[in-house]
């Protein structure tokens, strides 16, 4: 049994993920309350991302397993990211192009 | 050790051990017949429609042609083509393939069969309620205007899963059940087409559930997404289901070229020439082929920003295509070829699936598109690589590793003469199309302009011609299952490991772990 | 000692442990396209009718929102905790934070289940059942945006599209609903066979499975949560 696989993370590891959660939750709802525009998407997005990265790297463990795991999640949400990308560039040219929504 | 006469198929007895195996030879089989099942159904719709087309005047009604013209291609899209390689070959070859004693997940193999069975049954139950009649595509607004889309879509909904489920056990059987000694490059060419194939199945799938679910939501429920009365995009419809429904033709294609990558280089008793860039070229197809859905839009109002940069990558994609087709040739060139029916199919890939290729080429400059599309001339290509393509390689397959699935020969006469009817009606029917289409005759309809008329009756007397093959081709595989000679464990020479075991191959495949110490197709000089 | 047979076309428990954990990895692969399918449609037309988007997400309380967030990270929290507490024997404290993380599943789903109460309740409903009544309902829904995004202002005069919001809230909240409970069955399954004695440090592979999905489920939320309740 490699050590790899069962690598025992330590208690406090685990709290100061979920507390770290709960403050950048507290985060994100702060900033909420100040209007930025389309800002407020971009940085509630970005926390968010951050939060993700924790509970995946920690909680679900990719930080201590094999690389393919994290490249099958990556892969997915790059794909998801060209999919979003490509459309975006067609819709927002055409109400250029077209001047109707 | 298995007692002599003792193999994978009288292993266990009766109905019920074959509709509960977790043996991927045995769910390979049962996705054999349904494939060939559904395959026959489609080909009726497609016989009653060249019937339809044979004079300008209709013979059916026209919802009626459409409806027929739906299910052609649903059936052949869902339940034929894209598990045709994957679902059936790929899983009773596989294991075989790298060594190992069965896929990943047994359990989730079976139940991605039963959910093929019960999405198809799902599908053709719309037949009697409602017969949809939107084309396979279910563009919006007018698949929400008509009936029965809700239920051909659930229908559709679970047979995608059989496609992930297919892909997700592909793709950790390649990485963690190869024998011992087979790294990547040493794993045969099918593999690395199977591999490529599952990375698409698992990425691209989920997203036409998500789309048909929305459009069920669409109708059902009046969202607002798709429908441009209350407010939707119809073109964003397209853009969800094409960023599926492109790289699906490569689920369709890839498995393919990896069949059509094992039969040249056996039946050229020569090492394949390049197996590196055909491997790598068999990724790249399946990265690529997710940025290229836009070419199935260049006329539905999409920007032109767009456009160009779809079609600029577009032609890109032929490119690695193009790659594997001079390595097929260069293992050719020299090789000692061996014109059995295999390789008759595998050469007759070459020839259509390049005319095929080049044709979508065609359609990939915009202007061009906007003349060829919609119009018998998008028909033709995708029938060349559809089934000038993937149908040759798959029965070019089928030939191959028929007496390693049943242990029987079968008659090289008869597959011959079913191979040079296919051929030749495939021909007769589709080059006719690729004028038609020029000329401007549009597809989808079910009466055309007069002076379409004689390419029209020739390209149906094509039709009957392939029919007949199909159907000589069925008898011939079905005289070997029950009256066949019995076959060697290498009646071809292979060099892969599935020809170093029995035919059939007894349950555990390997009487022991075959250690793997050279690449896959060592013939010497 | 594990009393757990791997299965005949695998080298070792290992192997097999390996090869599972690969195969709820690609899974998760696919519910992150099929869910984010979702997103980029709500993004898009977030985009295409910002209007539409910020008059519905009036009626979601972010306090609810923020709740229900914190209600899934704890839940996150124990079940990796639970998986833990195998790895070190400790079967019972494993026992108790797998029922924790159940717990928190019927919190949220109560929450839930309240929010779509109080909607359907305001006439609130996807597409073309969508009936709400302005000026019945003045003043009934107050400080559910926070700071600077509330503007009640805003659901006396809703666009006319407005059904499409709520077909995006439902759908999306809906299947991620779904999948909370699909999450809690699993748990509750490796609670049963935990009970049972069926997992040992050396073998656990059903509850590693259960709780990648349910960390998921817990991604997933992350996302929404900002999504629908705060911009």
């Amino acid at each position: 049994m490699s050590a790899n696989e069962h690598h025992i993370m330590p208690m406090k590891t685990y709290n100061v993920v979920f507390i770290t959660l709960l403050i950048l939750t507290a985060f994100t709802v702060l900033i909420a309350q100040f209007d930025f525009g389309a800002m407020n998407t971009l940085i509630a997005m970005l926390v968010a991302t951050v939060k993700a990265t924790l509970v995946g790297m920690y909680f679900m463990h990719l930080k201590y397993e094999d690389k393919t795991y994290a490249v099958c999640l990556l892969s997915g949400v790059f794909f998801l990211i060209i999919m979003f990308a490509f459309i975006a560039v067609d819709v927002g040219s055409r109400v250029i192009e077209t001047n109707t929504l | 050790m298995s007692q002599p006469g003792q193999n994978y198929l009288n292993h266990e007895k009766g109905l019920w051990s074959w509709l509960t195996t977790l043996d991927h030879k045995r769910i390979g089989i049962m996705y054999m017949i349904s494939v060939f099942t559904f395959f026959f159904i489609g080909g009726v719709f497609a016989m009653l429609m060249r019937l339809e087309l044979f004079n300008p005047e209709p013979l059916f009604a026209a919802q009626t042609y459409n409806q027929m013209m739906t299910y052609h291609g649903a059936i052949m899209t869902f339940m034929v083509i894209i598990p045709g390689v994957p679902a059936f070959i790929g899983n009773f070859i596989l294991p075989l393939l790298i060594g190992a004693k069965d896929v990943a997940f047994p359990r989730v193999n079976l139940l991605s069969w039963y959910c093929l069975m019960v999405g198809a049954a799902i599908s053709f139950a719309t037949l009697f309620f409602a017969g949809v009649d939107t084309g396979w595509t279910f563009y919006t607004p007018y698949s929400i205007q008509t009936n029965g889309t809700v239920l051909m879509v659930l229908g559709a909904f679970v047979m995608g899963f059989s496609s992930i489920l297919t892909g997700l056990n592909f793709i950790v059987t390649i990485h963690k059940l190869r024998a011992p000694g087979m790294d990547f490059f040493k794993m045969p060419l099918m593999v690395w087409a199977l591999y490529s194939t599952a990375i698409i199945q698992v990425l691209a799938t989920p997203v036409l559930a998500i789309t048909l679910l929305l459009l069920a939501a669409e109708k059902l429920m009046g969202v607002g997404i798709f429908d441009p009365a209350l407010g939707g995009d119809p073109v964003m419809f397209q853009h969800f289901f094409w960023f599926y429904s492109h790289p699906a033709v490569y689920i369709m294609i890839l498995p393919a070229m990896g069949i059509v990558s094992e039969l040249i280089t056996t039946f050229s008793k020569k090492t394949i020439f390049g197996y590196r860039a055909i491997a790598f070229s068999s990724i790249g197809i399946a990265a690529v082929s997710f940025f290229v859905w836009g070419h199935h839009m260049f006329v539905s109002g999409q920007s032109q920003l767009a456009a160009v940069i779809f079609s600029f990558i577009t032609m890109l994609v032929g490119v690695p295509t193009a790659i594997k087709t001079f390595n097929w040739v260069a293992t050719l060139y020299r090789g000692s070829i061996e014109f059995r029916s295999p390789m008759l199919y595998a050469l007759g890939f070459l020839f259509l699936f390049t005319i095929g290729g080049v044709t979508g080429i065609m359609l990939a400059v915009i202007a061009a598109d906007v003349h060829f599309h919609d119009t018998y001339f998008v028909v033709a290509h995708f029938h060349y690589v559809m089934v000038g393509g993937t149908l040759m390689a798959i029965m070019g397959g089928v030939y191959y590793w028929l007496p390693k699935m049943f242990g029987k020969m079968y008659n090289e006469l008869g597959a011959q003469i079913s191979f040079l009817f296919i051929f030749c009606g495939f021909n007769i029917t589709f080059f006719p199309q690729f004028l038609l289409g020029s000329y401007g005759m549009p597809r989808r309809y079910h009466q055309y302009l007069p002076e379409f008329t004689s390419l029209n009756q020739i390209s149906s007397v094509g039709s009957w011609t392939i029919g007949v093959g199909f159907l000589i081709g069925l008898g011939v595989i079905v005289h070997c299952i029950k009256w066949g000679p019995k076959a060697p464990k290498n009646p071809w020479g292979g060099k892969t490991l599935e020809w170093t075991t029995d035919s059939p191959p007894i349950h555990e495949n390997f009487e022991t772990t075959p250690v793997v110490t050279e690449g896959p197709y060592e013939y010497g000089k | 000692m594990s009393k757990h047979h791997h299965a005949h076309h695998f080298d070792s428990a290992e192997a097999e442990f390996e090869a599972s954990k690969f195969g709820v990895w690609v899974f998760l692969c696919t519910e992150i396209l099929m869910f984010g399918g979702l997103f980029v449609g709500y993004i898009l037309y977030a985009g295409k009718y910002p209007e539409v988007f910020e008059a519905g997400s009036q009626f979601l309380d972010w306090k609810l929102g923020a709740i229900n967030t914190a209600v899934l990270l704890l839940s996150s929290y124990t079940i990796a905790i639970s998986i833990r507490n195998i790895q070190t024997g400790e079967t019972k404290k494993a026992i108790n934070n797998m029922i924790i993380t159940l717990l928190c599943g019927f919190a949220f789903m109560g929450i839930k289940g309240y929010e779509y109460n109080h909607k359907f309740h305001l006439g609130l409903y996807p597409g073309k059942y969508f009936s709400y009544d302005a000026k019945a309902h003045h003043g009934d829904v107050k400080d559910t945006a926070p700071g600077d995004h509330n503007k009640p202002e805003l659901m006396d005069n809703l666009p006319e599209n407005i059904p499409m919001y709520f077909s995006f809230y439902f759908l999306m909240t809906g299947i991620h609903g779904t999948h909370v409970l699909i999450g809690m069955g699993l748990i509750f399954w490796c609670l049963m066979r935990t009970r049972r004695g069926d997992f040992s440090p050396d073998y656990y592979t059903g509850l590693e499975g259960a709780a990648l999905f349910w960390h998921l489920v817990d991604l997933v939320w992350i996302y929404l949560f900002p999504l629908l309740y705060l911009v």
